[in-house]
């Protein structure tokens, strides 16, 4: 591949419109259909060269099944998708040794040492010898690795194993790295020591990194996310883009007496609050410039005020009408599923 | 607005297409299925204990009832009349079970990370269809360093020759057991199924009785079963090899006959390897179809 198509800055979220060969992919209209179900109902998104970019929705939302078509492992119904430049319908091979895979579900062979998955890894995309061992040695170095490298995968928690898979998916330096649901079944720490590899890794590596999750925090970090739900994308921009379009903040304060500032608010400044959580609670845009207003009008002496900008999880809701956990909580034959399939492993 | 990556990782990419790649991607499939079999020692010994059954507990047990009969010519013992097809054997589940792991790289994952590489599917197959043989060969070959024990000389020509049809034997059966295991997801089906051909296959190899002076509707099944030729070969192999006189030879070792005419050694060979080139054919027909 040619050198200057490595360095070419990742733009700005918000920037200008990307020229085509800017994109690490582009998917036009794409559309799968399982017989009658329509896991992807026409989706259409471009992901920059060098963005972090989220996935965000439910299980069951269709963002495997995207990134199954991505990585042409499964065949588009109707629709077109390329990464890195090529087309993944009819430049298979050529996508595959641009992209590297870290799946939902584990995919080490755990009878081999982690150097042993490594080699046999090099080995199948036809890395160099010499290359794919100063490579190996500086990516497991970075994640905490070296040192395990010689032990059985089996022997390994379950943090080591997505550290050293998404050491794999690097290892022959592809342009786009995939991440489906990275953090699954990870304790919380385990997750946010997983994250600052990522972004350790993405710092040295000028690599697109495309991931999906159901957790909001994750999403928090990325350059642009992508919301699907039933198979489309309902919303796609920038966390704080997205945040900015839900539009109010949310405001509590507690003051000496709640039953007239309440009735404070409605008449002198309009707003209709209630009370959550043993405080008064109500919308308000640019909730922070809407607070020295607030101690010179209520005329209600005031004992603390909290601005809160809306999160992921406001946006979730403000998009698809409801919260996320509600949405995984509509399939619970799924979940029964995959609680089963969990404890299997 | 260059973005600089000083501490850029080195960089290793993936080379061209083209067979070079595909033929390392066969070998690395290849060496993991002995990297995987050298582990496996409760493997080794279990898949050892049948055969030495057959050998010296149902050898040596048919004996007397062989003797007061008077069957068997002098100085000939059933065992050793045994050994070839029970070398055989000792291949040939190994064979057809190192193909079932293909399941087990299905079920848990590892199966993915190489449906995902930028190789073919049929080298992922040749891989695994290689390193099955080698294995069951290898299985072959503790029960081939046991010949002095049923009165086989060690000879090298003929260590050579039947370590050679033992290779070709697992290759195809190998490739057999991936027909039936590229399409299936659970371990319990494919033990089912493999039983299903393996037994009567063993059966109507001629492992345990000569081939010929059989009732017709026999004959003719013993002679559509694959394995026929392959132990056949192994047991004149076998008995070339001892000092016995022409007629007891002919008599326990006389041949594979298609009508009148007896069969070449070379077409034998030739019809075996026939046979798992087109299974694995098969088998990468159907691979390419599943997911």
């Amino acid at each position: 591949m040619a050198p200057d198509r490595r360095t070419s800055p990742a733009r700005d979220a918000a920037g200008e419109e990307a020229r085509p060969d800017d994109w690490a992919i582009s998917v036009r209209g794409l559309v799968k259909r399982y017989g009658e179900i329509e896991a992807v109902a026409g989706v259409d998104f471009e992901v920059r060269r060098g963005e972090l970019f989220g996935f965000l929705g439910p299980n069951g939302a269709g963002k495997t099944t995207t990134i199954n078509v991505l990585c042409t492992l499964v065949r588009p119904t109707a629709g077109e998708a390329r990464v890195g430049g090529y087309d993944v319908r009819t430049q298979r091979d050529e996508v595959r040794r641009t992209i590297g895979l870290v799946f939902q579900d584990t995919t080490l062979d755990g009878y081999l040492t982690g150097w042993q998955n490594l080699r046999f890894h090099a080995e199948l995309y036809g890395v160099p010898r010499a290359a794919f061992e100063e490579r190996a040695r500086r990516l497991l170095e970075m994640v905490d690795l070296w040192d395990r490298r010689h032990d059985l995968v089996r022997t390994y928690s379950g943090g080591m194993m997505r550290r050293l898979e998404i050491v794999r998916g690097l290892l022959h330096t592809p342009a786009v790295l995939f991440l489906d649901e990275p953090t699954l079944g990870l304790d919380p720490q385990t997750r946010a020591s997983i994250w600052d590899h990522v972004r350790e890794l993405r710092e040295r590596e000028d690599v697109t990194i495309f991931f999906t999750t159901h957790y909001m925090d994750e999403a928090e970090g990325c350059d642009r996310i992508a919301i699907i739900d039933h198979g489309r994308i309902v919303a796609l921009d920038t966390p704080a883009a997205l945040k900015a379009s839900v539009g109010k903040d949310r405001v509590q304060i507690t003051t000496e007496d709640d039953a007239r500032a309440i009735a404070a608010l409605r008449e002198r400044l309009g707003i209709e609050a209630g009370v959550h959580d043993g405080a008064i609670t109500f919308s308000v845009a640019e909730g922070e410039r809407f607070v020295p207003r607030l101690f010179a009008e209520l005329g209600v002496p005031i004992r603390s005020v909290s601005v809160a900008r809306p999160t992921l999880d406001d946006v979730f809701l403000a998009y698809t009408g409801r919260t996320i956990r509600d949405a995984e909580a509509e399939d619970p034959m799924r979940r029964m599923a995959a609680a089963w399939l969990g404890r299997r492993r | 607005m260059e973005v600089t990556r000083a501490r850029e990782v080195a960089v290793a990419r993936p080379g061209a297409a083209g067979l070079g790649r595909e033929l390392r991607g066969v070998r690395v499939v290849l060496q993991r299925e002995l990297i995987r079999f050298s582990q496996d020692r409760a493997r080794i010994l279990s898949s050892l204990l049948q055969p030495l059954m057959f050998l010296f507990i149902l050898g040596t047990g048919l004996s007397s009832l062989v003797r007061g009969g008077g069957g068997l010519p002098e100085g000939l013992s059933l065992r050793t009349f045994f050994y070839p097809g029970v070398l055989a054997m000792s291949t040939m589940f190994t064979a057809v079970f190192s193909a079932g792991t293909l399941l087990w790289d299905r079920e848990f994952g590892f199966l993915r990370e190489m449906l995902v590489a930028p190789i073919r599917r049929s080298s992922i197959l040749v891989g695994k269809a290689v390193g099955g043989a080698v294995v069951a060969t290898l299985q072959g070959l503790l029960v081939l360093a046991l010949a002095g024990l049923v009165d086989v000389p060690y000879r090298p020509g003929l260590l050579l020759a039947l370590a050679g049809e033992l290779f070709l034997l697992a290759f195809a059966l190998t490739a057999m057991g991936l027909v039936i295991a590229v399409r299936l997801r659970e371990m319990q089906t494919f033990f089912a199924l493999t039983q299903m051909f393996l037994m009567p296959m063993f059966f109507l190899s001629g492992a345990l009785y000569p081939l010929n002076g059989l009732p017709t509707w026999l004959r003719v099944l013993t002679r559509v079963d694959p394995l026929t030729y392959v132990v056949d070969p192994m047991r004149r192999a076998v008995f070339s090899a001892l000092d016995l006189p022409a007629g007891v030879r002919e008599a326990v070792a006389g041949g594979v006959t298609w009508g009148s005419r007896r069969v070449p050694t070379g077409v034998e060979l030739a019809l075996v390897a026939a046979f798992g080139v087109a299974f694995l054919v098969v088998a990468a027909v159907r691979f390419a179809r599943t997911e």
